[in-house]
């Protein structure tokens, strides 16, 4: 692929596989959790709003720990992975998916929450008094409606997903073109002192996460612009 | 009122200084991960038996270095293997004549369950999915571990079940788990543990894994980081190292 | 319950907020539900709708059952539209997106159909215009045209007019006293602006403090001197009568109520229209004998019917129009000076002075 040696590609395309599915998921699971938090009344909410956010506060080593642990043999993971005929989710693409998904969910959740209660109560409720089931004013008012949130979520969802690092070191087993994603890769040609290559991925991460945050003041605009 | 301030300040001074013997210091030294638990009560000792501060920092090996070389404010380097202190002194970040060897480790094949006492053979008969080894790259005891298979002449075929951990406590953190059914650990971290299989890895198998002290270039005024080396020769020092599972041939 | 056409009961607590309403209303035209800030009004209407809970309901409409101790119909599953305060437009959708938001799920007979909102609601140059775009009459023109377009059974309208500025109100009135008269639907229309009550409603209920003080047909409620409404300083009477005739030169109609005649200034008016009459009580005044050479143009025999005092030194009466108080009633103020002077009483025949009666505005140009 464009010339490039393998230990530079490889890890690249495995980092947006990862981050897209990843990325995609959580649009899925953040949120049916996000639309709950935001519309829900019970006590006991904020505490759900603040394990959904505990990877934001926890750093990646600790998560990593327990992570390995649940997708050992002792944990769930095991048991998932007997289905396969495998001992584990660790060292593998669909373990990092899952601890992706599990690192990133507060930064989709939360955009999507913000979107869902800058609403307000008042389109579900003209909704439903024209006709709407929950389901079909879900769809056709609030999702439209919450489309910067949804954005935003994604595009963040997706950064952070690619920046990952002390996570996928400790769940990877840093096997190339499986688990050795770009933040791994460059880590390792700065221990091998490999400085051209370490260069150039580390120049591309940066150029990438300065498109990011372009696209995200860009959403970010034109949600202002739609509020007004 | 003046003369209460006074009296406070110098009963303050005293009152802090009179806990350290004369002249007490303190120096920063980088070491290998594999030495952690041998390091943290080697550090006790020289407390007890100098008042010197040993302050210690742990990373794979080549880890550190990178840092030494970006100015960390390392003093003495306690290294996994001969190569990295050596590469210090010919970046002439540390000084030659104070390097010796302070440790031999040893290798050791671990398992949470009795398999890995089965040595060689269990290598061979392959019945597992996972085998955990150190980044080859960057910890020695990883380079070990690789150079052990390939004389078994199991390297390539083992290949597809290797996963790398970033730094041998990682390594052994796989095993632990049960997430890699073998891990390639030092001796020293399994040495005070009776849980689990393991199996003494025949020196023949691989090259010595010496590991070096070197005092750097920032370390060199400091008194406190001279007697730490001279600590590390010292006997009893030497009996704690070797309690925990390393060989300590006599200083070069 | 009886078998009148809008049956609703409602109890419920929402902090130190008690309600307990019950009413009845017809299944045809506008009924007003009046009273200040705070009275509950929006909140029986919510409840109504469905749109709140209220812990004990019973809510009935021409028989259908939407609420009672065993069942809640959800809001989607009535036949209801609703008028918000504020339009609540979907703004990512354009104003014919938005017409046609509830046309789609909706079942029955269609009211009215798309083109026929559109054009009596004005609505045509607006059609792909964004929410966003549209000035607050525009918007809630929109609004009653979606709701209208989501084939309610009933019309909830909760202060229309309350959230825009005067200009924007006079522009929808004329609409919505249209709707009236074009469409059969019955319409709940929440308001603490008596002015447009007089204007389009036909039964009102009053409501005070979470509780339901009156309710009936509205002249009938304007001159009960058990309610509120007749001490109000600019107390009145909603009469609605028939023209029967328009003098083009001085600009006058002659509309004919039970009881009695009013030449009213008007720029145009058909003979055998209804029009709306309204005339304040301290515009009436009273004399015992009919006066001579006034320049009042109304003066009309009546009989006192009651009497309340209205203020320190002031008196409102309850009149009946005709000979013998039969006909409509109206108000009238007077100084208690004059009634004690005068010795008026109920049950006297008097000729009421009725200096300022004024034609409800009528919507002129559109069809």
């Amino acid at each position: 692929m464009f010339g490039l040696s393998p230990d530079i590609w490889r890890p690249i395309s495995l980092t947006l596989e990862l981050a897209s599915l990843t990325t995609v998921i959580l649009l899925v699971v953040a949120t049916p959790i996000a639309w709950w938090l935001a519309r829900s009344q019970s006590w006991w909410s904020e505490i759900v709003a603040s394990v959904v956010a505990l990877p934001l506060v926890l750093p990646p080593t600790v998560l990593g720990f327990y992570l390995l642990v649940m997708l050992g043999p002792d944990g769930p993971g095991g048991a998932i992975a007997s289905l396969w005929g495998a001992r584990t989710l660790a060292f593998s693409f669909t373990g990092l998916v899952i601890g992706s998904v599990i690192y990133s969910l507060p930064f989709v959740v939360q955009p999507i929450r913000n979107a869902f209660a800058a609403m307000g109560d008042r389109p579900m409720e003209a909704a439903a008094t024209l006709r709407a089931s929950p389901w079909r004013a879900f769809w056709r008012v609030a999702v439209p409606l919450a489309r910067p949130g949804f954005l935003t979520g994604a595009i963040l969802g997706f950064a952070h997903t690619v920046g990952e690092f002390g996570l996928v070191l400790m769940i990877g087993g840093n096997i190339p073109g499986v688990t050795k994603v770009l933040s791994v890769a460059i880590f390792d040609f700065v221990e091998t002192s490999r400085w051209p290559e370490a260069h150039a991925l580390a120049a591309g991460m940066v150029v990438f996460s300065f498109v990011v945050i372009l696209s995200m003041s860009f959403v970010e605009k034109r949600m202002g612009r739609l509020a007004s | 009122m003046r003369s209460f301030a006074q009296a406070m300040i110098m009963a303050l001074i005293l009152a802090l200084t009179s806990a350290l013997p004369a002249r007490a210091g303190s120096t920063h030294v980088a070491v290998a991960a594999n030495f952690m638990q041998t390091a943290t009560t080697i550090a006790a000792a020289f407390k007890a038996a100098t008042g010197h501060k040993a302050v210690l920092s742990f990373g794979a090996s080549g880890g550190l270095f990178m840092q030494i070389t970006q100015g960390a404010p390392y003093e003495i380097l306690l290294s996994a293997d001969q190569d990295w202190p050596r590469k210090a002194v010919e970046a002439g970040l540390a000084l030659g004549e104070t390097r010796f060897t302070y440790a031999i480790g040893a290798l050791v094949l671990w398992s949470r369950d009795g398999r890995a006492t089965l040595g060689d053979e269990a290598l061979r008969a392959g019945d597992f999915r996972k085998i955990a080894i150190a980044n080859p790259a960057s910890a020695p005891y990883g380079q070990a571990a690789l150079e052990t298979l390939e004389a078994l002449k199991l390297a390539a075929v083992l290949a597809p079940k290797i996963v790398q951990g970033a730094s041998i406590a990682q390594t052994f953190q796989f095993a632990e788990t049960g997430n890699a059914e073998l891990a390639f650990v030092a001796l020293s971290q399994v040495i005070n543990r009776t849980d689990g299989g393991r199996w003494l890895v025949p020196q023949s198998l691989y090259k010595p894994l010496l590991q070096d002290a070197v005092l750097l270039n920032t370390g060199q005024a400091n008194d406190a980081a001279g007697a730490f080396m001279a600590f590390l020769k010292s006997p009893p020092a030497r009996a704690l190292i070797q309690r925990q599972g390393y060989e300590t041939g006599g200083a070069r | 319950m009886s078998d009148a056409a809008i049956s609703i009961s409602l109890r419920d607590q929402r902090g130190a907020f008690a309600l307990d309403a019950s009413f009845e209303a017809p299944g045809r035209g506008v009924t007003a539900i009046y009273g200040p800030s705070g009275s509950g009004k929006t909140t029986v209407l919510r409840c109504i709708a469905g749109l709140h809970r209220a812990a004990e309901g019973h809510v009935a409409i021409k028989g259908d059952v939407w609420q009672d101790g065993a069942s809640f119909r959800p809001v989607h599953l009535r036949p209801i539209g609703y008028v918000f305060q504020e339009a609540s437009l979907f703004s990512h959708l354009n104003v014919r997106g938005n017409l046609l938001f509830g046309a789609r799920a909706a079942t029955g007979e269609p009211l009215l159909g798309f083109d026929e909102a559109v054009s009596l609601l004005g609505l045509a140059p607006l059609l792909d215009r964004a929410p966003l775009t549209l000035s607050g009459g525009e918007r809630q023109r929109v609004a009653i045209g979606r709701a209208l377009l989501s084939r309610p059974r009933l019309l909830l309208m909760d202060e229309p007019l309350s959230a825009l500025d005067r200009a924007a109100r006079e522009e929808i009135l004329p609409f919505l006293e249209q709707l009236h008269e074009r469409l059969s639907l019955p319409v709940l229309y929440v308001t603490h602006d008596m002015s447009e009550v007089e204007r389009l409603a036909d039964q009102i209920i009053l409501m005070e403090k979470g509780r339901v003080i009156g309710a009936g047909p509205l002249a009938q409620m304007q001159s009960d001197p058990a309610l509120p409404l007749m001490g109000a300083r600019d107390a009145a009477v909603s009469l609605e009568g028939e023209v029967i005739a328009f003098d083009q030169s001085y600009g006058l109609a002659t509309l004919e109520v039970a009881g009695g005649v009013f030449l009213v200034p008007a720029l145009k008016a058909q003979v055998g229209e209804r029009r709306r009459l309204r005339i304040l009580a301290g515009d009436v005044s009273l004399a015992l004998a009919a006066p001579m050479g006034s320049t009042i143009v109304n003066i009309l025999p009546a009989r006192v019917l009651d009497a309340r005092q209205s203020g320190e030194h002031q008196m409102t009466a309850v009149l009946g129009l005709g000979e013998d108080g039969e006909g409509v009633h109206l108000l009238a103020r007077v100084t208690r000076r004059s009634w004690e002077q005068l010795a008026l009483a109920p049950g006297l025949a008097v000729h009421a002075q009725v200096k300022g009666a004024a034609l409800t505005p009528r919507h002129t140009g559109q069809s």
